[in-house]
């Protein structure tokens, strides 16, 4: 479903990712970790064309076509969905609009009819208890005071009601109580299907007791530098980063 | 350039909807303006003698008087001999009685405006006074008003059927040496709308008036007057737009609300002037003087405008709070992009005990334009417990625009309360971000963000109104949610 290929970016005039190379299939579940400043982010970033990065060599190819050439949010109706890391506030602008113009984009463009006011509601209720999130907070600006924890949800939510092919979750569980993170992980695992891929960053292996991956990658210096399956995760949890060859300073707090 | 600021260039690249010209035989005064222009003018609406003098007397406070220049705003000096003071659709002698003696080539440019002049049309719940360049061309729904007492016709009518009420309020609430531009208007208005509410009336539908400026190098100096007596509410919307062209086009109107005890009146206006090309090329200049002399006690004013048009806009809707209890509000949308320069706010006179007043703005700037909030509030001396609470907020859009904000505060009784926020905020490329991942195209994002910024004002706007402003940012779902 996803190809990256030997792919380079970089922000600011400053190199981030240097040749990084991932194959996703439909039906599977990868988790990207590895230590702050890696290149985590920066690699959804680019996946979702974020014009502030800059792809400076490699390709990636999604169910076959380019995905680089395409606008932002042409990936988005193709279903391409990133939860944010650190998803931003749009005030007065309410969640429940957001999201039904956002659903109403993707129905379009896939040649559905749109949902009207009634249905999106409707809709958008039973979503949003599927995440333990009061209704009302559909009525609230954007991510407008949301705790840390509800914005996180929030993001869980809007995968749930775009049913993406491809779901990118940039540490969606930082930041997540015990309860929460049951919650998001229930959310995520409802995702899981098989003509759906789930690529998930983060820095705790406990997430991954939750949502078990097919997949455990490292990001080191914007290149993977080592993938294997469910156990790397606890190999890496029991001994850092340092056996891998990255230094010992660059290591998470997880 | 960054990427929001090319989504939103690319929204403002948007042609102007009105900007065509109506093909229809005129009579117009050549330009010029001196003494026998005025006695022409008069002489051609037949008007009594006082209005005569009146003009004539303006126009020679006019002459002493020099152009505000304290505004930030940035254009060549008007040359006002250029400009003609009359025009008006050729037709038969007397004003037309019904709308089948309309011209349809008027009727068919109310139409593509989208403002049914025909009773049965959509508008049903809305009188309409359309007024093409210097004169009224048709008032609907004049039967059912007139029998709820409610007078709503053409100032130029009322000039003559109720000069008693003309003379008595006209000045009252914006003298004619008030200001450069009031007393230029003073001394040409050519049209514009009466309404005149009985005491214990509210009035039975929303008043609406519908200005088009059509000739070219004509100036458009209209006038209001709007009378509520004791107990009496009514809401009063307008609108207005002009067609495309290359000069720049002087519009001074001027507004006298008069409001007695209890009473209340709703003021909407949806500015939609021709703005200019994306050069800075032509546009309306929109010097505006709005009043509302809140005489009574406990009568209330509010305003409500949603500015989008013009090249310049300098208006200052403002409430004379002088009855015990009395309120003013002001609620503004003032959106500007390319080369539009708007310098607009209200002022909030407070004299009388207990006033209080609520002062809601929000400016929008895109583009290479500047828009000022400029806002007085003035606590006299007799004006115990006063009230005012003001929000100003700017929305810049891209990095070449500018906002700017001049709250003043002047006097203050020792009991006085007032409260003042302001925010400025920048629709950021994160915002755009996430909306377009969300598969939202840039151009609706902009939309909806620019949208939820103005919520609050919109939510002012009666609901035939809510429509035209929805045609320019979009409906929100808000409210939706029970
Ligand atoms: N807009 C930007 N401008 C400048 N530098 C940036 C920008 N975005 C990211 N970077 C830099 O790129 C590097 C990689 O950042 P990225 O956010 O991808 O790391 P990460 O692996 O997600 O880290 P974390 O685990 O802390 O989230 C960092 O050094 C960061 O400072
Ligand atoms: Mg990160």
């Amino acid at each position: 479903m996803l190809s990256i290929k030997n792919l380079h970016a970089s922000v600011e005039g400053k190199q981030i990712l240097n040749g990084l190379s991932l194959e996703i299939k439909a039906g599977e579940v990868h988790a990207i970790m590895g230590p702050n400043g890696s290149g985590k982010s920066t690699l959804s970033q680019v996946l979702a064309g974020n014009e502030a990065f800059e792809v400076t060599e490699g390709e990636v190819l999604m169910d076959g076509t380019n995905l680089l050439d395409k606008a932002t949010e042409v990936r988005a109706q193709e279903g391409l969905f990133l939860a944010f890391q650190y998803p931003v506030e749009i005030p007065g602008v309410s969640n429940m609009q957001f999201l039904h113009t956002s659903v109403n984009a993707l129905r379009k463009h896939r040649g559905e009819p749109e949902l009207n006011a009634a249905e999106f509601i409707k809709l958008a209720r039973e979503t949003s208890k599927q995440v333990d999130l009061d209704p009302s907070f559909l009525k609230r600006g954007v991510n407008e005071g949301f705790s840390g924890g509800e914005k996180k949800r929030n993001e869980i939510m809007q995968a749930l009601l775009l049913q993406p092919r491809l779901a990118i979750l940039d540490e969606t569980d930082s930041g997540l109580d015990i309860d929460a993170l049951k919650v998001v992980s229930d959310g995520v695992n409802a995702l899981r299907s098989a003509d759906r891929a789930i690529l998930m960053i983060t820095h705790y292996q406990r997430l991954l007791n939750y949502i078990v991956p097919d997949f455990v990658h490292v990001l080191s210096e914007g290149k993977i530098i080592k993938s294997g399956g469910r156990e790397l995760a606890l190999e890496l949890e029991e001994r850092g980063y340092g056996w891998l060859g990255i230094k010992d300073d660059a290591e998470t707090a997880s | 350039m960054t990427n929001t600021e090319q989504q939103v260039s690319e929204l403002i690249k948007r042609e102007y909807e009105h900007g065509f010209v109506t093909d229809i035989e005129a009579d117009s005064f050549e330009p010029g303006l001196n003494e026998d222009v005025i006695r022409r003018l008069s002489a051609i609406k037949n008007e009594p003698e006082f209005m005569l003098e009146w003009r004539l007397k303006a126009y020679r406070r006019w002459l002493t008087m020099e152009e505000p220049n304290w505004a930030h705003l940035n254009y060549p000096k008007i040359d006002f001999n250029a400009i003609s003071y009359y025009s008006a659709p050729k037709r038969p002698e007397d004003m037309p009685q019904s709308l089948d003696e309309v011209d349809p080539e008027l009727l068919r440019t109310y139409e593509r405006l989208g403002i049914p002049l025909h009773e049965h049309a959509k508008l049903a719940g809305v009188a309409v006074d359309a007024v093409f360049d210097s004169v009224s061309v048709v008032t609907t729904f004049k039967e059912p008003l007139e029998k709820a007492g409610v007078i709503f016709c053409p100032i130029s009518e009322a000039v003559q059927k109720y000069p008693e009420l003309v003379q008595k309020y006209l000045g009252s609430v914006v003298p004619m040496g008030d200001n450069y531009f009031a007393a230029l208007n003073s001394a040409v208005f050519s049209d514009g709308s009466f309404v005149y509410i009985p005491k214990g009336v509210r009035c039975p539908m929303e008043l609406s008036t519908y200005f088009r400026i059509n000739a070219a190098n004509t100036g458009q100096f209209e006038r209001t007057l709007i009378i509520a007596e004791d107990d009496s509410y009514v809401s009063y919307l307008e609108g207005c737009t002009a067609p495309m062209r290359d000069e720049n086009q002087l519009h001074a109107a001027v507004v006298e609300l008069v409001i007695l005890d209890n009473a209340e009146i709703k003021y909407s206006t949806v500015q939609n002037w021709y703005p200019g090309d994306e050069h800075g090329k032509g546009g309306i200049y929109n010097f505006v003087t709005k009043r509302a002399a809140c005489i009574g006690k406990n009568s209330k004013v509010s305003w409500t405008q949603v500015e989008t048009g013009s090249a310049i806009t300098w208006k200052y809707p403002s409430s004379v709070l002088r009855g015990e209890g009395s309120i003013g509000e002001f609620y503004s949308v003032a959106l500007t992009h390319n080369y539009q320069q708007a310098d607009t706010g209200t002022k909030m006179i407070h004299l009388g005990k207990n006033t209080t007043s609520t002062i809601i703005s929000k400016g929008i700037s895109a583009g290479r334009s500047s828009n000022t909030y400029r806002g007085l509030v003035k606590i006299g001396p007799g004006a115990e417990g006063a009230r005012n609470f003001t929000e100003c907020d700017s929305l810049l859009i891209g990095d070449q625009c500018a906002a700017h904000t001049f709250p003043y505060i002047e006097g203050s009784a020792k009991t006085a309360i007032l409260e003042h926020e302001a925010t400025t905020s920048k629709v950021s490329d994160e915002q755009m971000f996430l909306c377009r991942q969300r598969g939202i195209d840039p151009e609706q994002a902009v939309s909806m963000i620019v949208n939820g910024f103005c919520k609050s004002v919109f939510q002012e706007l009666p609901m035939e109104f809510a429509v035209e402003a929805g045609k320019l940012l979009e409906v929100s779902l808000e409210g939706a949610v029970g």
